[in-house]
C-alpha cells in the first residue's frame, strides 16, 4: 500500500471486456419484453420522388398486423442541429434518397411485418434525381424547395489576415484539387431500438445511439410528449463511429407503434437500412492554394470545399465548418481563407464520421505539402517541422492550441521508421511517405445553445464499500465505462471492480452529451474527478478524526483509507464509508465539468474551438505493382499524442481502430450510387480491410499533459485517423512517382496515373465553380466583426 | 433481421432418397450442401424454393479416393478445407487447390462444399442484392423482371460465373457425374457450364452433382491465379487457370488457359493455348499467348473494379501465370 500508486496508466483490461467475449452483453436487439412486437420500415425505391398517396389499408387488414403509420402520424420535423430542422420520421410530401422511410408496421412477429410492407400502396410523382456535386450546382430542380440557397443547404466564406498581402510575399504557390471519396461507418452492430409505452403515459426506449440526450429531446418533440416523459436508455452500443450520433426514423417509428399498439415494439435494421440511415463521411472536392517562403514556410493559404452532403442538412453545418477549421491547429499560416458550401444531393444524408470533416482537408493539405516540399527541394518532414503551431498559441483563426506533443509524434515515427534511410532510396515500387494532424478533445460548444454542463457524474456510496457511478455517458466501443470507473476508482483508492455503472439513462443518470466529439474522456472524466473528489474529502473528514491525523495526511489506495506518515493508522474503505454515513447521512455527490469560453467572436467560430487538440504524425510504408496498380501496405508506423493514456491499451486500441479504418479509406471504400441506388449496400460488396489487409502497425503513445484533460488527458478515439490516408499517398508517390489526388486508390487509377506519367501528365479532379458570399472578415485580437 | 421464406425441409440419409425427393419437387426443390451461397440468396429472394434437400448426411458425397489408372475422384459433398489440404490435390492438381484456399473466408470454405461452389449461383451486383432494392430498380432478367440492366440491350442474362473451383476444374478436363433416380450421367466440364447467366449449368432440377472425376495429370503443371479487391475474403473478379505440360527439351505439349469470372462461364482460350503447343515457351511466347487470351474476357460494370482494368488485368494474369508454370 503506497500512496503513490495510481490506477492511471496502466493497460487495464475493459471493465465491460469479459461480458464481450463471453456474448452475454445485452446490446438493443438482445432486449425482449412481455408482449413485444416487430416493426418494420417501408423505405422509398427512388431517389427523389413526390409522394401523392400512401394506403396502408391492406397492410393492417393482415392477420397479424397490428397497427401502420404514415406521414400523417410523424410530420413534426426535426434534425441534429437546431438551425436545420428538416426531417420527418416518415417522408411527408417528398422522398428525397433511396432508403428514406415511408410507412412503418408493427406485426406479431418479422415475417408478417415484412410482408405487410408489400402490401402498403405508394403512388409517387418521380422527380429528377441530383446525384452529385455538380448536379446540384447546376440543377434548376430544388431537393428542399424551401431552402434559401437553392441545393446549397450551407455556404460559408471566412477570411482571416490578408491572405492577398500573403501570398504576394510567397516564393512559390501552388494550386491544387482533391477529391475524398465518401464513405460509411460500418458499426458491427445495427441500429436497434425497443420502445414501450406504459399506461400512465410514459414512454421508454432503448436505442443503439451515441446520443442518448440529443434523441431524447427529439422524442418529445416529435411525438409531442413532454420531456419528462420520455425516457432514453442507450444499451452498450456495437461500434458507432458517428453513426449513431442523429436521432433516427426507426426511433420515433418504434416509439409511435407502442404508443399506438399498447406494446413494446422493437425495430432492428438490416446492415442495408444502415447504409440508407448513413451519416456517414462526407465526399468532398477541394481546392486549394498555398504560398511557401523558400524554406517552406506558408505565407498565406486559400482553402475550398464542395461538400456531398446527401439529402438533408444532419451535421452538415459544423461538417462544413470543419473542413475549414483545422488546417490552422498544426501549420502556422499567417493569412488564411476559407470558403465552404455543403449541397443537397438525392443520397442517403452524410454526417459525422469518425475525423468528423476533417480528414478530407487533411489529405488536401498534407498532399499538397508534399508536392511543396519536392518543388522546394526540402525534406518533406524537416519542413514541416519549421513550421509547426507552437503550444500556448493562438491560431489566425482564433483557436487556442494549448498543450502540443506534434514535434515528438513527428520525431518518433521518423526515427523508429529509418526515414532517412528509405526516403527517395527504397527500391522502385517501394516507397514511403509522412503527413501528420491534428484533432479536437471535444467540441467548444454543445449542439443547442445552452450554458449548462456538457457532462455530469454522480456518485452514491453504500456501505459495503461500494460505489455506483451514474453518468449519461455511452460506451460505444471506446471504453468510456472503463474510463469512468478508472477514474472514479483512482480518486477514491478502490478498484474498479468495486464500482457498479449507471450509464447513458436519461431518467437515472445526468447529462452528458453524448459520446461523439471525442469529447467522453475529457469531459466526463472531468465530471468524475470533481464527484470523486467531494465524497473522498467526506470520508477524508471522519477518517481524519477517527485515526487522529490531519486531512492533508490521507491518501486513499488500495480499498484502504490510511495516514501517508504511518501507513499502520488505516481504515477500510468500507469503515470510512459507514463513519461517514454516520456523520452526514446517505452518501453521495455530483460532479459538472463545462469546457472555458473559447471561441473567438466572429459568426462561425463554433466549430472548431476546443478544450485540448490531439495531434498524430504517420509514416506509410508501401509496395506497388507498376503491372497490376495493386497497391499494398507493408507497415504503419503512427505516433498519437493523446495528452495523459489514461489506459494505454484503450489508447492503443483506438489508434490502431482508427489505422483500420483509414485503411478501407484510402483502399477501398467508395459510396457509389447507379441509377438513384446505392450500389452495393451489404458488408460483402461493400469492402473493407479485416485483420489481414492490415499490415503490422508501430504505434507510439506520446503524453504531453493538458491541464485542461483529466490527469492531463486528450483524445485518442478520431485524430489518429487522419494522417494516414495523405501519408499512403504520399508513399505511392516514393515508390511510382505518381500523385493520386483523390481516394481510394485503386488499382485502375494507379494504372492510369501511371500512362499519363509517360505521357508527362497526371490524374486531375476537377473543381466546380462557385460564387461563394464575401467573406467575414477577423484577425486575433479583434472585437466581433459581421458582414 | 432479414428472415428466410418457409420452405419444406428434407435431409434423406441415403443419395436413392434425396433424388428421389429431387424428382418430386423437380424445379421446386434445390440443394443444400453448405448452404453459404443458397441460404443468404433465399434470405434476399433469390431463391423460394418449396423444398431444401440437403445432402449433409449422404456418406456417398464425402471422400477423395484414386483410381487404378491414376484418375482422382472427388465426392461432390467435400468441404473447401478438406480439398485445398489433401495431399492428392496439393500434388497433382496444384491449381485446385489453390483455388479452393482462395475461396472466401476459413469459416466458409469449412462448410461450403467443392459441389456448391461448382454450381454456384451466377453472380451480378444488379441481382446479388435485397428483395426491396431490386424492387426499386424494377428487378432484373435473371430474376422477376424482363431487363438486364448492365447491358440494356442485351436479350440474355449476362450474370458473372464466379466459382473459383469451375475454370481450374475445365483446365484439367474434369467430368462431373450427375446421379438422377434412375440413372447418371458423365458430363465434360467444359460442357456443364452454359453461357447464359440464368440457365448456367447444363444439370436438370432432378439432377444431383455427386462426383468430379480429375484424369491423371500426366506431367502437367497446373496453377489459379485470383483477382479481387480484398484477399481475405472475396469472389473473384477475374480468375486464371492455366495447365502447361513441359518436356525436358523446353518444348511445351500440352496447354489450356480457362478464364474465370470474365463471362457467364468459364471462357476457354483454345486459341490461345495451341499457339504454345510445340513451342518454347518463352517470354516473348508467352506475352503474345497472354494477349490472345484476354481477348475473350469482355466483362461489364457488374462486380467489383472498373471492368476495363478487369479486362487489362487478363492479359497480366495470363501472362503472370504461364510465366510461373515456365519456371
Amino acid at each position: 500500500m503506497n500512496h503513490n500508486d495510481t490506477l492511471i496508466g496502466k493497460p487495464l483490461p475493459k471493465v465491460d471486456g469479459l461480458a464481450k467475449c463471453f456474448g452475454t452483453t445485452k446490446f438493443a436487439d438482445d432486449l425482449f419484453l412481455p408482449r413485444m412486437v416487430y416493426g418494420k420500415i417501408l423505405r422509398a425505391i427512388h431517389p427523389h420522388a413526390r409522394i401523392l398517396r400512401v394506403d396502408t389499408g391492406k397492410a393492417l387488414a393482415r392477420p397479424g398486423v397490428l397497427a401502420a403509420i404514415t406521414r400523417s402520424d410523424l410530420s413534426i420535423k426535426y434534425g441534429i442541429m437546431p438551425t436545420s430542422q428538416d426531417e420527418t420520421a416518415l417522408a411527408v410530401d417528398k422522398v428525397r434518397h433511396v432508403g428514406e422511410a415511408v410507412a412503418a408496421v408493427a406485426a406479431l412477429d418479422e415475417e408478417t411485418a415484412e410482408a405487410a410492407l408489400e402490401d402498403i400502396e405508394v403512388d409517387y410523382e418521380v422527380l429528377p434525381p441530383i446525384m452529385s456535386i455538380e448536379e446540384a450546382l447546376t440543377a434548376q430542380v430544388r431537393i428542399h424547395e424551401e431552402s434559401k440557397w437553392g441545393n446549397a443547404q450551407k455556404e460559408v466564406a471566412l477570411e482571416f489576415g490578408d491572405p492577398t498581402a500573403g501570398f504576394a510575399q510567397a516564393d512559390y504557390v501552388r494550386e491544387d484539387s482533391f477529391f475524398y471519396e465518401g464513405s460509411t461507418h460500418l458499426p458491427m452492430e445495427q441500429h436497434a431500438v425497443v420502445a414501450d409505452f406504459s399506461p400512465d403515459g410514459k414512454l421508454t426506449i432503448w436505442s443503439s445511439t451515441q446520443t442518448p440526450h440529443y434523441v431524447h429531446r427529439a422524442l418529445a418533440k416529435v411525438l409531442e410528449i413532454p420531456m419528462s416523459h420520455v425516457r432514453v436508455i442507450a444499451p452498450p452500443v456495437g461500434g458507432g463511429f458517428g453513426g449513431k450520433s442523429d436521432p433516427f426514423p426507426h426511433e420515433f417509428c418504434a416509439a409511435k407503434l407502442a404508443m399506438l399498439t399498447g406494446r413494446p415494439v422493437k425495430i432492428t435494421l438490416t446492415r442495408e437500412e444502415v447504409f440508407y440511415c448513413h451519416r456517414g463521411r462526407h465526399p468532398v472536392k477541394m481546392w486549394v492554394k498555398t504560398g511557401f517562403r523558400k524554406d517552406g514556410a506558408i505565407t498565406a493559404m486559400h482553402f475550398r470545399s464542395f461538400l456531398d452532403g446527401g439529402a438533408y442538412s444532419s451535421y452538415g453545418l459544423a461538417s462544413t465548418y470543419y473542413t475549414g477549421a483545422l488546417q490552422t491547429t498544426t501549420y502556422q499560416i499567417p493569412h488564411y481563407k476559407f470558403e465552404g458550401v455543403r449541397l443537397f444531393t438525392n443520397k442517403p444524408p452524410c454526417g459525422p464520421k469518425r475525423g468528423h470533416g476533417t480528414p478530407q482537408p487533411r489529405y488536401a493539405l498534407e498532399v499538397q505539402l508534399d508536392k511543396a516540399a519536392e518543388a522546394l527541394g526540402l525534406d518533406p518532414i524537416e519542413m514541416r517541422l519549421g513550421m509547426l503551431t507552437p503550444a500556448n498559441s493562438e491560431t489566425i483563426n482564433g483557436l487556442k492550441v494549448t498543450t502540443s506533443g506534434l514535434r515528438e509524434c513527428i520525431e518518433k515515427v521518423r526515427d523508429r521508421s529509418g526515414w532517412s534511410e528509405k526516403f527517395h532510396q527504397l527500391p522502385p515500387g517501394r516507397g514511403i511517405g509522412f503527413a501528420l494532424s491534428c484533432y479536437i478533445t471535444g467540441a467548444g460548444l454543445p449542439i443547442y445553445w445552452n450554458d449548462m454542463p456538457h457532462s455530469s457524474v454522480q456518485l452514491k456510496l453504500d456501505r459495503s464499500g461500494g460505489v455506483a457511478v451514474f453518468c449519461g455517458a455511452i460506451d460505444i466501443g471506446q471504453g468510456s465505462d472503463s474510463v469512468l470507473a478508472t477514474v472514479v476508482a483512482e480518486e477514491l483508492g478502490i478498484d474498479p471492480a468495486d464500482i457498479r455503472l449507471v450509464t447513458a439513462d436519461t431518467d437515472l443518470t445526468p447529462v452528458d452529451l453524448g459520446s461523439y466529439s471525442s469529447r467522453v474522456t475529457l469531459m466526463m472524466g472531468n465530471a468524475a474527478i470533481e464527484a470523486a473528489q467531494k465524497v473522498r474529502s467526506l470520508l477524508f473528514t471522519v477518517a481524519a478524526e477517527r485515526l487522529g491525523c490531519p486531512e492533508q495526511d490521507l491518501s486513499a489506495r488500495g480499498r484502504k483509507i490510511f495516514s501517508r506518515t504511518d501507513p499502520e493508522r488505516a481504515l477500510s474503505f468500507a469503515e470510512a464509508v459507514q463513519l461517514a454515513e454516520t456523520h452526514f447521512g446517505m452518501l453521495g455527490a455530483v460532479g459538472s465539468y463545462k469546457p472555458p469560453k473559447l471561441a473567438a467572436p466572429y459568426k462561425g467560430s463554433g466549430v472548431g474551438p476546443s478544450p485540448a487538440y490531439s495531434f498524430s504524425a504517420c509514416i506509410a510504408e508501401v509496395e506497388c505493382d507498376p503491372t497490376t496498380g495493386l497497391v499494398n501496405p507493408v507497415k504503419i508506423w503512427i505516433a498519437h499524442d493523446c495528452g495523459r493514456a489514461i489506459n494505454p491499451l484503450l489508447a492503443l486500441g483506438q489508434v490502431e481502430g482508427s489505422v483500420y479504418m483509414a485503411l478501407g479509406e484510402v483502399f477501398m471504400e467508395e459510396q457509389v450510387f447507379r441509377r438513384g441506388l446505392h450500389k452495393i449496400p451489404s458488408l460483402l460488396e461493400y469492402k473493407s480491410p479485416t485483420t489481414l489487409e492490415v499490415p503490422e502497425i508501430e504505434t507510439i503513445l506520446v503524453e504531453s499533459l493538458d491541464s485542461r484533460g483529466p490527469y492531463g488527458a486528450k483524445e485518442a478515439g478520431q485524430g489518429p485517423l487522419l494522417p494516414v490516408p495523405p501519408a499512403i499517398a504520399n508513399a505511392v508517390y516514393d515508390a511510382l512517382g505518381v500523385r493520386i489526388d483523390e481516394i481510394p486508390i485503386t488499382p485502375d487509377k494507379v494504372l492510369k496515373a501511371l500512362v499519363l506519367k509517360e505521357r508527362g501528365d497526371s490524374l486531375r479532379v476537377s473543381v466546380p465553380q462557385f460564387a461563394f458570399p464575401a467573406p467575414i472578415r477577423w484577425q486575433p485580437g479583434e472585437k466581433e466583426k459581421r458582414p | 433481421m432479414m428472415r428466410l421464406p418457409p420452405f419444406r425441409y428434407f435431409a434423406p440419409a441415403t443419395l436413392p432418397e434425396a433424388v428421389k425427393v429431387l424428382a418430386d419437387y423437380g424445379p421446386a426443390a434445390m440443394v443444400l450442401a453448405g448452404g453459404t451461397d443458397l441460404l443468404p440468396n433465399m434470405k434476399r429472394r433469390q431463391f423460394t424454393p418449396q423444398a431444401l434437400v440437403s445432402v449433409q448426411q449422404l456418406k456417398e458425397l464425402r471422400g477423395i479416393r484414386e483410381t487404378e489408372n491414376g484418375s482422382v475422384i472427388i465426392s461432390a459433398g467435400i468441404t473447401l478445407h478438406e480439398l485445398a489440404a489433401h495431399p492428392l490435390i496439393v500434388s497433382r492438381y496444384p491449381a485446385l487447390a489453390q483455388a479452393a484456399a482462395l475461396i472466401s473466408t476459413p469459416q466458409i470454405r469449412n462448410t461450403g462444399t467443392l459441389g456448391g461452389n461448382v454450381c454456384l449461383d451466377t453472380r451480378c451486383n444488379y441481382y446479388n442484392q435485397s428483395y426491396s432494392w431490386r424492387k426499386a430498380l424494377g428487378f432484373c432478367l435473371k430474376k422477376d423482371g424482363d431487363i438486364c440492366w448492365v447491358a440494356p440491350g442485351s436479350a440474355k442474362c449476362l450474370a458473372i460465373s464466379s466459382s473459383d473451383t469451375a475454370p481450374v476444374l475445365v483446365s484439367l478436363g474434369a467430368t462431373f457425374l450427375l446421379v438422377r433416380q434412375g440413372s447418371e450421367r458423365l458430363v465434360p466440364a467444359v460442357d456443364f457450364f452454359r453461357d447464359d447467366g440464368i440457365n448456367y449449368l447444363n444439370k436438370d432440377p432432378e439432377e444431383l452433382l455427386t462426383e468430379v472425376h480429375l484424369p491423371p495429370p500426366q506431367g502437367t503443371r497446373s496453377t489459379y491465379l485470383k483477382l479481387r479487391r480484398r484477399g481475405s475474403f472475396d469472389f473473384p473478379v477475374l480468375g486464371v487457370a492455366a495447365v502447361l505440360r513441359i518436356e525436358p527439351d523446353g518444348v511445351c505439349t500440352a496447354a489450356k488457359i480457362v478464364l474465370g469470372a470474365a463471362a457467364c462461364k468459364p471462357r476457354v482460350a483454345d486459341n490461345a493455348a495451341d499457339m504454345l503447343i510445340g513451342q518454347k515457351v518463352t517470354q516473348a511466347l508467352i506475352t503474345l499467348v497472354a494477349q490472345e487470351a484476354a481477348k475473350l474476357a469482355k466483362p461489364l460494370d457488374n462486380t467489383d473494379f472498373a471492368y476495363g482494368y478487369r479486362k487489362r488485368m487478363a492479359e497480366v494474369f495470363v501472362r503472370q501465370a504461364l510465366t510461373k508454370l515456365a519456371e
